[in-house]
């Protein structure tokens, strides 16, 4: 047997001091007094490039730390309701039905505007076009090859192989699913009435991936894929982006100002408002708002006052000084009208029934 | 004997002999496989920022792992906390009374608690602690972390003080050395190296586990050293960088790979060594 | 055993210090060991508590319905539950005859040895590698292989799919299914394998016609153990499977299993049902694998004793 014990201290206290040291260094940090407000949201994947910009920008402006799960919008509204974060992010706005089974009321402020697009992988990578219907078809299997004559119907100056379409959808909870086939719905009626809107549906056919990064990424290694995702990931990815022809008939390419276009409506005060399908002549028809939901009566689960301040002063940024960093990203910043109603909407936030934001 | 029939026969023994060699060596070649993917696509990532800087905005080059290295060494420290030293009794208890209805439970319960999958771990450990703390948290992670070690640890010490002879505890029972002192200073100590061998196994095995931490630990762009806050990790790294479709991030995720396997080896190799140097012999 | 009788006959009288740590001591041992035992219980009471409501919802059509729907609230497993199947017996199909060559290799020819202990390790550092990179090489380096053969086959070169993820699974559970077997080959007593020897036998004829069938045994016990590990893998799966909640109509289909469904889907499930459904996958999973792992353990406790 080897001695283990030549060291200069005698054994137990060389042992107590390494467990009295291991648990300094382990709830040292977790003292409330030790470090500054840390916010923690979860939610949709759809703006997780802008807010993952913005929080950075953030943090270097206040020191404030944001750390944001784009775990998609499901587990957004979810973990909010859990009440395990301090604000969800969801591109699908919560129903009447969602927020009545909420313990609190939740509000919902937009931060910016984005586009849903269809991207697919095809030799050449050509510029498509599709109608509703043909998305409709395809989404439910009927259309399967490239080389089918509706495809090439609206895109006569391509000449497409025969390769299998292979529909790419998410297979997480998504408000980027919510706001395709809330238009695919109010688009074609035999969608509407075999699948419906919703975060998660019944997908007739298709491949499934987590977020839109992973729905991106798949489609980029997949010959003849097609699937949605919002604009930036397929753009920051150099992906070929799908013009569709929307209500009025006009061909609209997906950009910041197609998107801006489709928001030009009346709001709801509370701002859950859809934009699909616009009537905008020049709109893009898969446009949404994305929106940030918390809750407007801050001191849930002992909660500081703080750390509400916090939230209300980042909400502030969010929509006022952090809209600078949508348009580099290719989303649209939000309108005039509906920075208003944020405005409104983040005086109401309230502390022990008093309002915050000064 | 027909000899035609004999040398078929021997013809088959040499034929077979060969196919087992080929297919023994032909099941080696993933792991030099995946080794060589790895270091091929990682090592041009490592730098010393890689290792100290954090994550950079989505679509922005550059950026480092600093942050889940230290979250991943924030949840090894926490699991083992309570792990160690609780796997360790279990183990002595079942190798002094190796019979009875509690061993008998216990041997199962420690059966079943190791085939147990990951994934149901981390179900447990969202529903016990996440929910009941409001919150996700690097302690929720390293508590299901540790509840994945334990059943190692135990069959570890169990198994290694089998090895001791009796005599020797009944030696310094009979010197007059209380019970406990006996275990702690006599048969513990003699029991070292598969003892220690369990833990670092044990700890290899939780460095590289993802699916407990998809729902406890969470996730955090930023450095966190606070147990009852959201960590990163290198796994959980690996699992969103490699599903996303930037190329910056796949360099990074071949680079935290990279880092993991180094971690596991050198951790595999530390535990030959022990067992190596300080064998249980009698 | 003398420790048996010290217990009853410990007066834990606080004249006698010692005594006092003795007692203490004891207990502690006991406690550890009642701990796990508790908490053992206490995750299976947990998973079949939050199971409750979808055990009362859907009942035993929970196993036979492929239908998955979080908008209308409908939930079956069924497509999980074949998805796991195929995924977890494809891939014991595939790593059977080179764990069996393995446990050849290491049990009968070559037990000892530089070659040997080259294998041992290589074999053993298989095991040990971090079930996310397995799945992190498979989707770069596996995916696009398979995507090349379903291109020849003329099928729809997804590269994701069951096939993927069971080539996959078998790469990861060789090792276990190997470990066994190996100790058990060796095991084998002399005396028969010599009496055949002496019958004329060759090698080969003596490890196909005596070893094998007396190590049966063990080797079923290597294959539970493989197929527990595989029945239980998330995180290798659910990046190459492809992650479709349909029934995979052939074995190039993407599909899901139940780890990865449950990995997938957890985070965001809303609604009660939805989340008691997914806890109730769970708890199947627990008690399948519950169930391989004793009776493979017990094979292997039988094996030990014989021998």
């Amino acid at each position: 047997m080897n001695s283990l014990r030549r060291g200069k201290l005698p054994p137990h206290a060389a042992k107590g001091l390494t467990i009295f040291v291991v648990f300094i260094l382990l709830f040292f940090p977790s003292l409330p007094w030790a470090k500054g407000v840390e916010l923690l949201g979860a939610g949709a994947t759809f703006p997780y490039p802008l807010y993952s910009k913005m929080f950075h920008e953030y943090w270097q402006l206040t020191g404030v730390k944001v750390n944001y799960q784009a775990i998609g919008s499901g587990g957004g509204i979810r973990q909010l309701m859990n009440m395990t974060v301090d604000f969800g992010g969801s591109d699908a706005f919560m129903s009447d039905g969602e927020l009545a089974k909420a313990p609190a009321k939740i509000l919902h402020i937009p931060t910016c505007l984005g586009a849903v697009i269809l991207t697919y992988n095809v030799p050449g990578n050509p510029e498509l076009t599709f109608t509703p219907d043909l998305i409709a078809d395809i989404f439910l299997g009927k259309i399967t090859k490239w080389s089918d004559i509706r495809i090439a119907e609206v895109n006569p100056e391509v000449t497409f192989s025969n390769m299998p379409i292979a529909v790419v959808h998410r297979s997480d909870g998504s408000g980027t699913t919510f706001i395709f086939t809330d238009y695919v719905s109010k688009a074609n009626s035999e969608w509407q009435r075999r699948v419906g809107r919703g975060k998660a549906v019944n997908w007739p056919v298709g491949l499934g991936a987590k977020g839109n990064p992973g729905v991106a990424g798949l489609i980029r290694q997949l010959p003849g894929a097609f699937g949605y995702v919002e604009l930036v990931y397929a753009l920051q990815n150099r992906m070929p982006v799908a013009s569709i022809r929307n209500k009025k008939g006009t061909l609209v390419q997906p950009g910041i100002a197609s998107t801006s276009l489709a928001a030009n409506i009346p709001l709801p005060d509370d701002t859950r408002i859809s934009l699909t399908n616009t009537d905008a002549s020049e709109g893009y028809p898969i446009s949404s708002f994305t929106w940030i939901l918390v809750y407007q009566e801050q001191s849930y689960r002992k909660r500081s006052m703080e750390k509400a301040q916090e939230l209300v002063k980042l909400l502030g940024w969010m929509t006022h000084e952090g809209q600078q960093y949508t348009e580099s990203l290719h989303y649209a910043p939000l309108p005039a009208e509906a920075v208003r109603k944020a405005e409104k909407i983040i005086k109401s936030i309230t502390y022990n029934g008093e309002q915050i934001h000064r | 004997m027909d000899r035609e029939r004999v040398k078929f026969r021997i013809g088959k023994d040499k034929a077979f002999m060969a196919l087992v060699i080929l297919l023994s060596f032909f099941s080696m070649v993933p792991l030099f496989l995946i080794l060589f993917y790895i270091m091929r696509n990682g090592l041009s990532s490592l730098s010393w920022e890689f290792l100290t800087e954090l994550s950079k905005p989505v679509g922005e080059v550059g950026g480092g792992i600093a942050n889940a290295i230290v979250g991943s060494f924030l949840l090894v420290v926490i699991a083992s906390l309570p792990a160690i030293p609780m796997g360790i009794t279990a183990g002595v208890y079942l190798s002094e009374h190796k019979r009875g209805r509690l061993s008998y439970l216990l041997r199962l319960a420690v059966e079943v608690l190791q085939g147990t999958p990951s994934i149901v771990i981390g179900i447990i450990a969202y529903l016990w602690l996440v929910i009941s703390m409001g919150g996700f948290s690097a302690l929720s992670g390293g508590v299901a972390l540790g509840i994945m070690m334990l059943p190692v640890i135990t069959r570890a010490t169990e198994e290694t003080l089998k090895l001791i002879p009796d005599s020797l505890k009944e030696a310094s029972l009979a010197l007059g050395v209380p019970y406990y002192r006996t275990i702690l200073k006599v048969i513990l100590p003699a029991g070292f190296s598969g003892i220690a061998t369990g833990i670092l196994i044990s700890l290899a095995r939780i460095a590289g586990e993802t699916a407990p931490l998809l729902f406890t630990a969470f996730g955090n762009p930023f450095m966190n050293l606070n147990i009852i806050k959201p960590v990163n990790a290198l796994p959980l790294l690996i699992y969103n960088y490699a599903t996303s479709p930037y190329p910056e991030w796949h360099s990074i995720a071949w680079g935290a790979s990279c880092v993991l396997i180094c971690i596991v080896l050198i951790l595999n190799f530390v535990t030959r060594i022990i067992a190596q140097r300080w064998k249980v012999q009698f | 055993m003398a420790s048996k009788s010290i217990d009853n006959q410990i007066d834990p009288s606080p004249r006698v210090p010692g005594l006092r740590a003795e007692f203490v001591f004891r207990k502690i041992l006991l406690l550890s060991g009642l701990v796990i035992v508790v908490l053992l219980a206490a995750i299976f009471l947990s998973l079949f508590l939050h199971s409750l409501p979808s055990l009362r919802a859907f009942g035993l059509s929970f196993f036979f319905t492929k239908t998955w729907d979080p908008v209308s609230g409908k939930f079956g497993m069924l497509s999980f539950l074949v998805g796991t199947l195929l995924t977890s017996f494809l891939s014991l199909l595939i790593c059977l005859p080179f764990s069996l060559a393995i446990s050849i290799f290491l049990g009968e020819y070559f037990r000892e040895g530089p070659l040997s202990s080259f294998l041992r390790n290589v074999t053993e550092l298989l095991a040990g590698i971090p079930s996310i990179i397995y799945g992190f090489w498979g989707l770069f380096v596996l995916v696009p292989i398979v995507r090349k053969l379903e291109i020849i086959l003329g099928i729809p070169p997804y590269g994701v799919g069951i096939f993927t993820a069971s080539l996959i699974l078998a790469v990861m559970i060789v090792p276990y299914a190997a470990s066994i077997g190996g100790e058990v080959i060796s095991l084998v007593p002399s005396d028969i394998k010599e009496a055949a020897y002496s019958l004329g036998a060759t090698r080969q004829e003596v490890i196909t016609k005596v070893i094998l069938p007396y190590a049966r045994s063990g080797i079923m016990a290597g294959i539970l153990l493989a197929l527990g590990r595989a029945l239980g893998e998330t995180m290798a799966v659910t990046m190459v499977i492809g992650n479709s909640n349909l029934l995979p109509r052939s074995i190039f289909s993407p599909g899901n299993t139940m780890a990865s469904v449950i990995a997938n889907e957890f985070t965001e499930a809303t609604g009660r049902l939805y989340l008691s459904s997914l806890i109730e996958i769970g708890l199947l999973l627990f008690l399948v694998t519950m169930v391989i792992n004793i009776v493979g353990r017990y094979i292997i406790k039988k094996v030990s004793v014989e021998a």
